[in-house]
Formats: structure tokens, C-alpha cells, sequence
């Protein structure tokens, strides 16, 4: 029992906690600066980059992907900025623009080239292949203190670690400047912080976030960890640094119960197929943000009306 | 190619050319009811709409299989996503309403949260009835390869109610997306109004699913809407534009589908949007790029121009190199000061010069350092304000500007 955990449970579960704690990290600034649907735009144009990359070298590998993922999430926001301002066109509307654009150009390259023989399609984009994330070297737990057997473990998951790990990094270092840029830009330039190279900074990390949680989780979950987490610690505390570390709870809880639910909640109804694991992570971070938004403490804005 | 012609003239066969026109009808009311969406500055909230529409497939395809159905009949599937789709709606007023949280988290969390469970649901349906693959996944990104009749039908008159919808409530819609408070002052409830623009929306979204696809139907409620945002200013030549708009990207769309059926055909209709757009950004006549450039090289000379001589007659040196390089260029200052050309144009100059001064003399009121040195006065004043000015000149109460030139 323990043995089949850690082979087939364990990795996805600790890929799914660190790639929502990736996306919810750099997702509560995004919220408090009204950008929340950045995260959205970028996890659509993830694919035409994925898929230019793909084309230009011929191979499924991580290092091309991404840098096609981030380049084409550099090019999105650039566009974005160009549309609203040579068109005067609100931000909204200027991102919705753009990331269809990409996304339909995306899937259509995709459907005109040849990718029968490797694991490339727009359900595979969406979804994520966290299932499929096992480690079959496993023999228990004391598997993890062998060196060998951690070798054998999804390049996925040290990928991921980098990943998170240098989000926090970031997020630790520049703490006091993200704070002052995210609640008061006019206050942040007087103090001579630049507050665009924050704000930009902070696209790419998203970017980042995003591109490193899609390879293995899918656009769904990234998404919605973007939101759902920072959105639901919003709600329980007035404070930023104790906002970010509810943001990381509810990221690990939606990751450990969505996979468990996914994977084994069918057994308990008698079906033998799990579901989604993606989509369930999904599922339940949007459970955990309507319970905050029935019964957060700081749920009311000041002088909110109650009805 | 033949098909492409065949498909163009409506002769490609009776489902392909009910698929054009439904494809047009529904250009047609997403064009015009995004625009509404657009100008109330919501063009998001779409997005989640369609996103939340998933879910509602899957539990109306389980349903109907569990009442002993087949499970795949369009209109029962529409039905479901529209019930979904309108808790998400609700979900998106009743958040930011309820909590601190602003609308765009609102509308980001539905969003993936809705779409996760449309995921999960699908993966259920996936192992439930391995026989009858359901073929849901085309709801995602759009398919008209192989859609039966009956489906066509759905589509062309969901299409032209929608359509109908928009017409009959284009006055009130029309107001409030203009301007809010004026709307309120007429006794309009916005929040009725706003919800019957929801509503409208969500129809097409519905009923787009099946042709466009639920993640890209957003795209033919922002993109012809904005695009006609540079043809016009006036809220309802935008709204008729974007129909227009988009029911041409959903004819040539849908043309270009039938011809080359391997092609998904909500991201081609999509991308026939993308190109109208992108032409209408650099071209369009008033607001496009290429105008405004044209505009600013315009002003910008007009500026220097004006400056240059205007120094030169005053007997100093023109520090500028590019004013000096457009005088030379234009033939209006030589090597040794004006040239006959150029002093010509000083006259005129002056004119326009002693006009600015007595104008911020009689006019205080006017602010009229806007345009001052940027425009030609008789663009600024009416005819009747020039003639009173004229005769302010002449009197002896102005003392007008002469240099010896």
C-alpha cells in the first residue's frame, strides 16, 4: 500500500503542490494590482510557443519548450501593451485580443504539422500528464534516501523544484519593494524604486510560473492556482506576508486533497477509473475560495454593505 | 480550391452551406453583442461565460444518458451549458458584490474553476460509456466536420434569434453602453440592462460552442468589436461595423473549414477576425496606425514651419536643424534668409500670428493656448468669432506684430 503511494501518488502530489505554490506565489500581487487575468492570457499563449518551438527543432524537449513558452508569453505582453496604446483600446479587451489571436494561430500550426509520433495535441496542453508522473523504482519509503532510486525520479519534479524554489527566492529578496510597487506606485517612484521594471518583473515570473506549472499539470491548473489560492487568503487576513503564506496553505490543500479525490474518490463509488487529477486540483482550490468568500474573516471590504 | 468556390456560393452541399449561414448569423451576433461588452468596458466576463459553459455539457450529456438517451442531442447539451454557464454569471456579480475580491479575480477563478470541472467531467464521461464516444471535446475548440443536420438547424436559428434579440433591445443597450449616468437620469435600470446583455451574450456563446469552440467563442465577442472601434466613434454605426465584422470572418471561416475539413474551424474563423483586425489597426482612415503617424508628421512640420520663419523674420538665427533642414527643403529659406516663397508665407503667418494674440485678448473665457501655433486659427474659431476678431485688429485698441523682413 505504502510502496504503490510513493510509486505512482507521491510525485504527482509534491509536483502538484509545487507548481500551485509557483502560480499562487507571484498570483497575489497580481490580484492586489487588478492584473489577475494576466495569468490567464499567458497560460493561453504557452501553446503557440510550445508548438513554434517544436517546430523549429523537431523534438519534444524541456529546455526548447520553454524557452518558445516564455518567449511567446514576452511576446503576448508586449503586444498587449502595443494594442492598447497604438489603439487606445481598454487593457481587458486588448488582452483578450491578443491571447485568442495566439491561442487559435497555436492550434492550428498544431493541427498542420506532423505530430504523430510524439505526445504534442491541445487536450495534452490542457490537461497536463500529472498521472503519468510515477516512479516506478520505489520500493518504500526508504527509497528516499537512496540515491539511485532518487535518480530515477520525473524530471519533471526537479524541474518544478527549481522552479518554486526560485520564485520564493525572489519573492524573499525583493519582498519590500514588491510591497510598496503593489499598493502604492506614486509613493514606490518617490523612494526611487522603479516601479516597471517590478511590474515587468513580475510578467516574466508569471510567465515563468506558468510555463514550468504547464508541463506537467496542464494551462487548467495553472489557472486557477494563479487565482483561486491568493484569491481565498485575500480573504482571511489583512496582512501581505501572512496573505502570501495562507496563498501557499491553500495551494498544498487543493493540490493533496484534488489529487487524492481524482485518484481514489471514484473507488469509493464503486468506479474503477480515476478522473482529472488537473481538473480536480481545480475543482477543489475553487471549493476552498467559496467557503472564504461565505466565511473569511476579512472577507468585507471596509464600509462594505452587508445584504 | 473547387470545394473553396463551391463552398463560397453555398453549393457545396445542404449542410455546408447551413453551416455558412450559421456561421454568419452567429458573426453576426457576437459582433454586434460584444460591443455592447466592450464599450461597458466587460469584455472579460465572456470569457469566463464560455469557460463555465463546460461543466454544463458534460452533466447534460450524463443525464440524457441516464434518462436512457443518447446523450449527444445538441439542443439538450446547449440547455446544460446554459445552466452552468449562468451560475458562473452569477457567481461573477455575486463575488466582487459580497467580498473585497475585484472582478477580475472574479472572473479568473470561474473561469479555471468551472473549466477544471468541465475537465474532470469529461474524464468521467471518457470511462463511462466506452462504446458511444461522445466526441465532447469538440465543444472545445470547435468542429463542423461531420456535424448533422439537425445540429446546423440549432446553430442557423439560435444564430438569428440571437440576432433578433439584439434588435429588438438595441435602444436601452445602446444608452448604457454610452453612457452610463445619462442612462440612470432616463430611468433605465442598469442593472436590468446589464443583465439582458449577459444574457444575450451567453446566448451566443452557447450557441457558438459547437462552431467556434468554447475557449476561442470569446474572440468573436472581443476582436470584431474592437477592430470597429477604429472605423467609427458613434455607438451604433461600432455596433452594425462589428456585425458586419463578424459575420464576415464567420463566412470566410467557415468557407475556408468546409474546403479543408481537417481544420479545427473556431481558431480559422478566428484568425480571419485577427487578420481584420490587424488591417484595421494599421489602416483604418482616422484612428489606425499609419493615419496617426501621418497626422503627427503633419503637426509636427506645421509646428516648425511656423516657428522657423517666424524667427527668421524676426532677424534670428533658426537654432533647429531640422527646421532648418524643412525650410531648405520646402524652398522657403536659402542661404541668405527668405526666400519670395518664404516671405509670402511670413504674411500669411503674421496674420495667423496677430489673430492668436487678440484672440486670447477678447476671448479669455476660451482656453486658447490649446492650439495655439499648432493649428491655423480659422480651424479653431467659427466664422462669426473671425469677423469680430478682424474688426478687434483693426481698431486701435490692438497694436499688431510687424517685423521687417
Amino acid at each position: 500500500m505504502i510502496t504503490e503511494f510513493i510509486q505512482f501518488s507521491l510525485t504527482p502530489i509534491l509536483i502538484g503542490i509545487l507548481a500551485g505554490i509557483s502560480c499562487a506565489v507571484p498570483g497575489n500581487f497580481l490580484i492586489l494590482k487588478r492584473q489577475a487575468l494576466i495569468g490567464d492570457a499567458i497560460s493561453h499563449v504557452v501553446l503557440p510557443g510550445i508548438v513554434v518551438a517544436f517546430i523549429f527543432t523537431g523534438v519534444i524537449s524541456t529546455i526548447p519548450m520553454l524557452l518558445g513558452a516564455a518567449g511567446a508569453a514576452l511576446v503576448a505582453v508586449m503586444l498587449i501593451e502595443i494594442i492598447k496604446r497604438l489603439g487606445k483600446i481598454e487593457p481587458g479587451a486588448a488582452m483578450g485580443v491578443v491571447f485568442t489571436g495566439m491561442f487559435a494561430l497555436g492550434v492550428l500550426i498544431l493541427e498542420q504539422t506532423d505530430t504523430s509520433k510524439v505526445h504534442l495535441d491541445v487536450e495534452h496542453a490542457l490537461m497536463g500528464n500529472l498521472e503519468s508522473l510515477i516512479w516506478l523504482k520505489a520500493q518504500g519509503w526508504q527509497s528516499l534516501f537512496d540515491l539511485d532510486v532518487l535518480k530515477t525520479l520525473p524530471d519533471e519534479l526537479f524541474r518544478i523544484i527549481f522552479v518554486c524554489g526560485f520564485i520564493l527566492f525572489l519573492t524573499v529578496i525583493f519582498w519590500r519593494w514588491l510591497k510598496i510597487v503593489t499598493f502604492d506606485e506614486e509613493y514606490a517612484r518617490t523612494i526611487g524604486i522603479h516601479s516597471s521594471i517590478i511590474n515587468f518583473s513580475l510578467v516574466i515570473i508569471t510567465a515563468i510560473a506558468a510555463v514550468a506549472a504547464f508541463e506537467s499539470v496542464g494551462s487548467i491548473i495553472v489557472i486557477a492556482m494563479f487565482i483561486c489560492p491568493p484569491a481565498a487568503a485575500r480573504l482571511m487576513t489583512n496582512k501581505l506576508g501572512i496573505q502570501v503564506i495562507w496563498s501557499i496553505v491553500f495551494a498544498i490543500l487543493a493540490a493533496i486533497f484534488g489529487y487524492i479525490i481524482a485518484g481514489y474518490g471514484p473507488l469509493w463509488f464503486g468506479s474503477e477509473n480515476s478522473v482529472s487529477a488537473a481538473g480536480m486540483i481545480a475543482v477543489v482550490s475553487g471549493i476552498i475560495l467559496l467557503l472564504t468568500c461565505m466565511y473569511g474573516p476579512c472577507r468585507e471590504s471596509v464600509g462594505q454593505k452587508k445584504d | 480550391m473547387n470545394t473553396f468556390v463551391q463552398a463560397m456560393l453555398f453549393q457545396a452541399g445542404y449542410n455546408v452551406a447551413l453551416v455558412t449561414v450559421g456561421a454568419i448569423l452567429l458573426g453576426i451576433a457576437s459582433g454586434s453583442a460584444g460591443t455592447f461588452l466592450f464599450l461597458r468596458k466587460r469584455a472579460l466576463v465572456s470569457d469566463a461565460i464560455a469557460h463555465a459553459t463546460l461543466p454544463g455539457v458534460g452533466v447534460a450529456f450524463i443525464i440524457m444518458i441516464w434518462l436512457g438517451g443518447d446523450g449527444r442531442s445538441l439542443l439538450g447539451l446547449l440547455f446544460g451549458s446554459a445552466i452552468t454557464a449562468l451560475i458562473g454569471l452569477f457567481l461573477i456579480e455575486w463575488i466582487p458584490r459580497r467580498t473585497r475580491l475585484p472582478e477580475d479575480a472574479a472572473i479568473g477563478s470561474v473561469l479555471g474553476v468551472f473549466f477544471g470541472a468541465g475537465i474532470v467531467l469529461l474524464t468521467v464521461i471518457q470511462t463511462m460509456s466506452s462504446g458511444r464516444q461522445a466526441g465532447l471535446e469538440s465543444f472545445l475548440l470547435g468542429s463542423t466536420a461531420g456535424m448533422l443536420f439537425q445540429d446546423a438547424v440549432v446553430i442557423a436559428i439560435g444564430g438569428f434569434l440571437s440576432i433578433l434579440g439584439i434588435w429588438i433591445a438595441r435602444r436601452p443597450l445602446t444608452i448604457v453602453a454610452f453612457d452610463k449616468d445619462y442612462a440612470i437620469s432616463m430611468g433605465y435600470d442598469i442593472r436590468k440592462i446589464d443583465l439582458l446583455m449577459m444574457g444575450l451574450v451567453l446566448g451566443v456563446t452557447v450557441i457558438g460552442m459547437k462552431l467556434v469552440g468554447l475557449i476561442l467563442i470569446v474572440a468573436m465577442l472581443i476582436i470584431p468589436a474592437v477592430t470597429a472601434r477604429f472605423w467609427s466613434n458613434h455607438t451604433d454605426e461600432v455596433v452594425v461595423i462589428a456585425g458586419f465584422l463578424g459575420g464576415l470572418s464567420g463566412y470566410i471561416g467557415a468557407v475556408l473549414s468546409a474546403s479543408a475539413p481537417s481544420l479545427p474551424t473556431g481558431p480559422i474563423i478566428v484568425l480571419i477576425a485577427i487578420v481584420l483586425f490587424a488591417l484595421s489597426l494599421f489602416l483604418a482612415p482616422n484612428s489606425g496606425v499609419f493615419s496617426t503617424f501621418i497626422k503627427h508628421r503633419k503637426t509636427k512640420s506645421y509646428i516648425h514651419r511656423r516657428q522657423g520663419l517666424l524667427t527668421i523674420a524676426k532677424g534670428k538665427d533658426v537654432v533647429s536643424s531640422f527646421t532648418r533642414k524643412l525650410l531648405a527643403s520646402e524652398g522657403l529659406s536659402g542661404s541668405d534668409g527668405l526666400t519670395d516663397k518664404g516671405r509670402k508665407l511670413v504674411t500669411k503667418i503674421l496674420i495667423d500670428e496677430n489673430r492668436w494674440i487678440a484672440a486670447k485678448e477678447i476671448y479669455p473665457d476660451k482656453d486658447m493656448n490649446i492650439d495655439y501655433g499648432i493649428k491655423p486659427i480659422e480651424e479653431t474659431l467659427t466664422k462669426e468669432e473671425l469677423i469680430k476678431l478682424d474688426q478687434y485688429i483693426k481698431s486701435h485698441k490692438f497694436k499688431s506684430i510687424t517685423y521687417d523682413y
